[in-house]
């Protein structure tokens, strides 16, 4: 079974791809090649950019199954009305309506219990794409697409989740900004979660909030302090207090910045830069004893 | 008529929501709201003092009985979302991480042994500030019930500002593009988007302007951290001219902006004369003046 | 020819409702008898879907106008398919009675 490292973080743009991107270099270089990157931010999927010449190994739609209702079959009786926790569907008895909205479907299922005239049948709706590309040296990167206009990225999310790859030593899961469900459903199976944070207010604020969640999921974890030396100290403060290692630091420079902007895995061609990701590998895998 | 106006990046980091504060200062008379009621931190600059505290129901979860549950698996089995576990070959039970309370389990158990509930662990308060009223959430981690938390904030917000006759409601949105950006978006007046020049900047806007775009709603622009990148600047300006979306300004890479947030202020109040509060402010009128 | 004003009280003399879904009451008035009745919105508290139902009640009360402050998009959908008018009103501080006045033209 490969090591699962979620990579997580409550504010965005701490610098979570980063992170993820650089780790997957790192650990395909130094550690095993057997490594799959995988980008859950299924809202804004970025891992691609910094791979331009990745292939395309296989795409396929990400589908979910939505009831339709059969009006020559259709009692009215509103059962699946009642059933239907998500106020997805609407029937209109006097004036034979009947209907079901594919954006507030949760795909539950429960309608079809409901129904008791064999009216309802699923058909698949695409909700966004799902695509394997050979990057870099190692496995690769796989990453799901959220069909832009749609609210449903959990369900794309745990799609590309159930992708398993059992030959790989280490999967690193790209997580999506914030703490609600999208982020749980990314940690939820991963043997060690990487929370980045800056050092600001607001950082620290955020990180907080991250570090409860990970906590009520009951995983080990780190903090990786990304743009240190802008904002203040209190982060330190909390960490210390809340005894959370701190995997590495990494200082704001313009360069970096400059670099990330072109969606440059800085990695590549900075020795220096590597060093940190080399003290987050030791750090996790000591803390973890593989 | 009031005019509703949320700030939004599909990227996070931008700058969303230093932008909104120093909005909400320049607004004077608008009722603020923030939408990012995940990861929500204009309160860190508006310090508000909060004068009603609501509660919000959370995400309904199932949970099972052990004493009743006779070990059947048919809720396992029916489950879509694979929340329904068992313990060392016992009884059944639910993670509620993986429940997304669609009752079926409840409904179907024929041991009675499921019930349901909607925890309420989240909070919506309405505040006031040194520029006006607000309108803020603090979700319970781990919840997903972002989007419908978003809409009650949004409808306080409304109500608030028709009751005081205010002009604007200005929203500071969520990262992405999924549910809690839509629940911020649907059946606003104009969003602005804070763009940063780099390559997942580029993406990100693609994304989200497309969004608005299927939602008809007529979008703006601002460059945050303009001169890190000049050449990508070009091209996310050159980008939003072909998307016919107006480009308020740029704003320079500015440490001010930390450093404001460090000290509870925002960037109008930190540096007024400042070029980043200068665009800011042109940026403001631009955005209200355009009528189209 | 049946029309919905939605309305804040039970009465002729309440403020118009600006919100579709969320409205306190709709006011019923026919236009061929000329008579008002008032009924409480059963879906304003629901926590979402609270348009959809309010103009799943329309269609049964077989209405052909709606007038009120705004319309969420599933609302309007349904309400469109069903060829039922929309009215928007913009100044929200009209009473029901001046709105049935205008109606009466």
């Amino acid at each position: 079974m490969p090591f699962k490292i979620a990579i997580a973080s409550g504010k965005g743009g701490t610098g979570k791809t980063t992170v993820a991107v650089n780790l997957y270099w790192n650990l395909v270089q130094t550690r095993d090649k057997a490594t799959l990157l995988v980008d859950c931010d299924v809202e804004e999927p970025n891992d691609i950019l910094f791979f331009p010449g990745a292939g395309i190994k296989f795409r396929e739609d990400i589908t979910q199954p939505v009831p339709e209702i059969d009006p020559d079959l259709c009692t009215y009786c509103r059962k699946c009305v009642r059933y239907c926790q998500f106020n997805a569907i609407t029937v209109i008895p006097p004036v034979k309506f009947a209907q079901v909205a594919p954006d507030l479907c949760h795909s539950c299922g429960a309608c079809l219990y409901a129904c008791e005239d064999n009216a309802i049948v699923e058909k698949p709706v695409v909700i966004g794409t799902l695509t394997h590309y050979s990057a870099g040296d190692g496995k690769g990167l796989t990453e799901g697409r959220l069909k832009v206009g749609l609210a449903l990225q959990t369900p794309v999310i745990r799609r590309v989740k159930n992708i398993h790859d059992d030959s790989a030593a280490y999967v690193i899961y790209d997580s999506p900004p914030g703490t609600s469900c999208p982020v749980v459903a990314v940690i939820s199976d991963a043997d060690y979660v990487i929370l980045v944070t800056e050092p600001t207010p607001f950082g620290l604020h955020d990180l907080k909030i991250a570090v409860d969640v990970v906590r009520q999921v009951d995983k080990p974890f780190g903090v990786v302090i990304n743009k240190a030396g802008l904002g203040n100290e209190e982060v330190y403060d909390f960490l210390e207090e809340e005894n959370i290692p701190v995997l590495t630091q990494i200082p704001f420079r313009k360069d970096y910045a400059r670099q990330y902007s072109e969606s440059l895995i800085l990695s590549e061609d900075n020795k220096e830069y590597r060093v940190y990701y080399q003290e987050i590998m030791d750090k996790i895998f000591d803390s973890s004893r593989i | 008529m009031i005019c509703e106006i949320t700030i939004l990046s599909g990227k996070g980091g931008t700058g969303k929501t230093s932008v909104t504060a120093a909005l909400a200062q320049i607004a004077g008379n608008a009722v603020f709201s923030d939408c990012d009621v995940d990861a929500s931190d204009l309160h860190l600059l508006l310090t508000p003092e909060i004068k009603e505290e609501h509660e919000f129901a959370g995400g309904r979860k199932a949970w099972i009985n052990p004493a009743k549950c006779i070990s059947c698996g048919i809720c396992q089995d029916a489950c879509r979302f694979d929340a329904i576990h068992k313990i060392n070959g016992h009884a059944f039970y639910v993670n509620p991480f993986q429940c997304e309370g669609c009752r079926l389990c409840e409904r179907i158990c024929p041991a009675s042994a499921i019930t349901s509930s909607e925890p309420m662990n989240n909070r919506w308060f309405v505040s006031e500030t040194r520029f006006g009223t607000m309108v803020h959430a603090r979700m319970a981690p781990g919840e997903e019930n972002s989007g419908k938390l978003v809409t009650a904030v949004r409808e306080k917000a409304r109500e608030l500002a028709e009751d005081s006759g205010y002009d604007y409601i200005i929203n500071d949105g969520p990262p992405g593009i999924g549910c809690p950006v839509i629940a911020s978006l649907t059946g606003v007046n104009k969003v602005l988007m804070v763009i940063e020049p780099t390559k997942s900047g580029l993406h990100d806007m693609e994304r989200l302007s497309e969004l608005t775009r299927k939602f008809g709603i007529r979008t703006y622009a601002l460059i945050n951290k303009a001169d890190l990148h000049p050449g990508l600047t070009a091209s996310v300006s050159n980008r939003l001219k072909e998307l016919e979306i107006s480009c308020l300004g740029e704003i320079p890479f500015d440490e001010n902006f930390v450093k404001a947030m460090v000290s509870g202020q925002t960037i109008l109040e930190y540096v007024p004369d400042s070029a980043s509060s200068l665009i800011i402010r042109e940026a403001w009128n631009a955005l209200v003046m355009d009528v189209n | 020819m049946k029309t919905v004003i939605t309305s804040r009280e039970n009465h002729t003399d309440s403020l118009m409702d600006p919100r579709f879904g969320r409205c306190a009451f709709f006011c019923l008035y026919d236009e061929d008898t000329r008579e008002t009745s008032f009924l409480e919105n059963a879906g304003k508290e629901q926590s979402g879907g609270a348009g959809t139902l309010a103009a799943e009640k329309m269609i049964e009360l077989g209405v052909k106008k709606v007038l009120s402050g705004d319309f969420g998009p599933k609302a309007k959908d349904l309400l469109d398919k069903f060829g039922i008018q929309m009215v928007v009103i913009r100044d929200h501080n009209q009473k029901i009675s001046d709105l049935i006045a205008k109606l009466q033209g």
